[in-house]
């Protein structure tokens, strides 16, 4: 059996991947567009979240800066989209690429910086909370409000528009409602997430790598599917508990990979399949989520 | 009420499918008249009425509606004060939402859509009193997802969120034609009911020459982007299909269904 270590790590880690998949759901499942920028802005957010920190910074507002670049770079693909007409998938692509230059920039030109010695949002609760569950506590913490807070948002006039920009652009623009304005919030608080994911994940591991970003978006994707079709959809509440579980489920498998002796080289191979398995059995719909098998069968049943 | 004075809309200007889908086109509609447009393929019947809500602007004139020029306003500005409804029932609708959560979003068309609660129980309380006029049961269903409706009910659904807020121009671009008799019967009966109104200017284009001459106070008739015929009062009353066929040589089939 995989040793506690491991599974304390796959749950910590998993609640941060939990945000970042929170974000990859805003634009890939309310707009409805896969968004590659995540791979950049991940790593945007871990980098600024690590510079602040090695500068001796507020490791909170460490946290904050990092979800407003991560806003920033959305909001990049957003207006390539919006007012260069670039289809969303390249304006991704070409964001990404930016980012890594910009990443590498923001981080002083180091491709990799340790935040062994400096203060973290974990060291700063050390003596309060018993060691051995505060990176699973503050985590937690965190991903609740996350969830709170996105489920508030799509309730709010503003949440309604930007679901409905993803649904029906036509209906929307008939009802009103900018719907480039939509995109650029929507696409702009999504890699606010995922920046923000970036800066904990920095914190959480203790160190910003300029490549830590590659593949990102895929995880994001497979856990965004996977928790749907596992937890299913049929609340927005629900939902965005089934994504989070979708990502904690995902470091899981990820774990349990290694501990059967997986080389971690072959993990990303491992996640496209995933993610390519789940796409083409349209894991996407309510027909296809375990609630309703089970449903069915017990109809069958019965 | 409306003004559309002089437009003009080339597609594809300079290349060889180059057409003129709407030539030097002028049409006032005063409060309270209801349109009915008609004209074969190509008319520019469409054209007109994506000039007038802002899907694309003219290439020359001026568009004014309640007093306010809105040429070259964006569409989402312009959809503040016209509904509209569209040929696909699809089209209508967020499929994905519920139909308390479209019909919210139809209801905040001149609110602000900032981070105020989507849909509160006082908004819901006139969903329900006012879907029961439907006759569709909808009342009943608020919490279902657009896309679990039939096309006759998404079209109904979505003329009533068209009207919700009481604009000064309604647009119906052959919002019937996708549903079967029965269902576009009971589309045409609400349309009557809500576009019969004296605050309310109706534009609606439909195919079926009949219809156009039952419904609405007004016809016109569109061949090349122009208007052939505009006729009300006493000499529409008096028009009758074979007239119409007769007068204008019209050889499309479908316009006799």
């Amino acid at each position: 059996m995989m040793g506690m270590t491991a599974i304390f790590g796959a749950l910590e880690s998993g609640m941060i991947y939990a945000i970042l998949a929170l974000g990859v759901f805003l634009s890939f499942r309310t707009l409805k567009t896969p968004d590659l920028t995540v791979d950049g802005s991940v790593v945007t957010g871990a980098a600024a979240s690590a510079m602040i920190c090695t500068m001796g910074g507020n490791p909170i507002f460490a946290l904050i800066a990092s979800f407003i670049v991560g806003c920033g770079a959305g909001a990049i693909t957003a207006l390539l989209n919006i007012k260069l007409k670039i289809q969303p998938l390249l304006a991704g692509i070409l964001v990404m690429l930016g980012l890594y230059s910009i990443n590498l920039r923001i981080m002083a030109g180091r491709p990799n910086i340790s935040l062994m010695d400096n203060s973290t949002i974990y060291m700063g609760l050390e003596g309060l909370l018993p060691e051995k569950y505060l990176h699973l506590i503050l985590n937690a913490v965190i991903l609740i409000f996350a969830i709170i807070l996105f489920y508030f948002f799509l309730k709010t006039r503003m949440g309604f528009s930007l679901r409905a920009t993803g649904d029906n652009e036509d209906m929307v623009r008939a009802s009103g409602i900018n719907s480039d304005l939509m995109k650029l919030i929507g696409l702009s608080l999504s890699n606010g997430f995922v920046g923000l994911a970036g800066g904990m994940l920095a914190q959480y591991q203790g160190f910003s790598d300029v490549t830590m970003g590659t593949g990102m978006v895929v995880i994001g994707l497979a856990s965004v599917i996977l928790g749907e079709a596992l937890f299913g959809i049929k609340s927005l509440s629900r939902r965005l508990v089934s994504v989070s579980l979708g990502a904690i489920l995902y470091r899981f498998a990820i774990a349990f990979a290694l501990y059967i002796g997986m080389p971690a080289g072959d993990l990303k191979l491992v996640s496209a399949l995933i993610v390519t398995v789940a796409l083409a059995f349209g894991l996407l719909n309510e027909s296809m989520t375990l609630n309703a098998m089970v449903k069915r069968r017990r109809k069958k049943n019965a | 009420m409306l003004k559309v004075e002089n437009i003009s809309k080339t597609f594809g200007a300079g290349t060889v499918n180059e057409k003129d889908a709407i030539d030097h086109l002028s049409i006032h509609l005063k409060p309270g008249e209801f349109v009915t447009i008609i004209g074969s393929n190509g008319a520019g019947k469409s054209t007109l009425l994506n000039c007038i809500a802002g899907v694309y602007n003219p290439d020359s004139g001026k568009i004014i509606l309640d007093g306010k020029l809105i040429t070259k306003k964006p569409e989402y500005k312009r959809s503040k004060a016209i509904g509209r409804v569209f040929q696909d029932p699809l089209k209508g609708t967020a499929f994905d939402m519920t139909i308390e959560e479209n019909l919210a979003i139809a209801i905040s068309k001149n609110r602000s859509h900032g981070l105020q609660r989507g849909i509160t129980n006082a908004d819901r309380d006139i969903f329900r009193e006012k879907l029961s006029m439907l006759g569709m049961g909808l009342e009943n269903r608020m919490k279902e997802k657009a896309k679990l409706l039939s096309g006759g009910q998404r079209q109904a659904l979505t003329l009533f969120m068209a009207v919700i807020t009481e604009p000064k121009l309604l647009l119906l671009d052959e919002h019937t034609a996708a549903l079967d008799p029965a269902a576009a019967a009971k589309v045409l009966g609400l349309t009557d009911y809500f576009g019969n109104s004296d605050k309310l200017c109706t534009m609606m284009i439909t195919h079926n020459m009949k219809a156009a001459l039952e419904h609405g106070n007004r016809t016109i008739l569109m061949q090349q982007g122009r208007i052939a015929m505009d006729i009300s009062g006493e000499e529409r009353d008096n028009m009758t299909v074979d007239s119409l066929v007769e007068k204008f040589a019209i050889q499309n089939d479908r316009m006799l269904l």
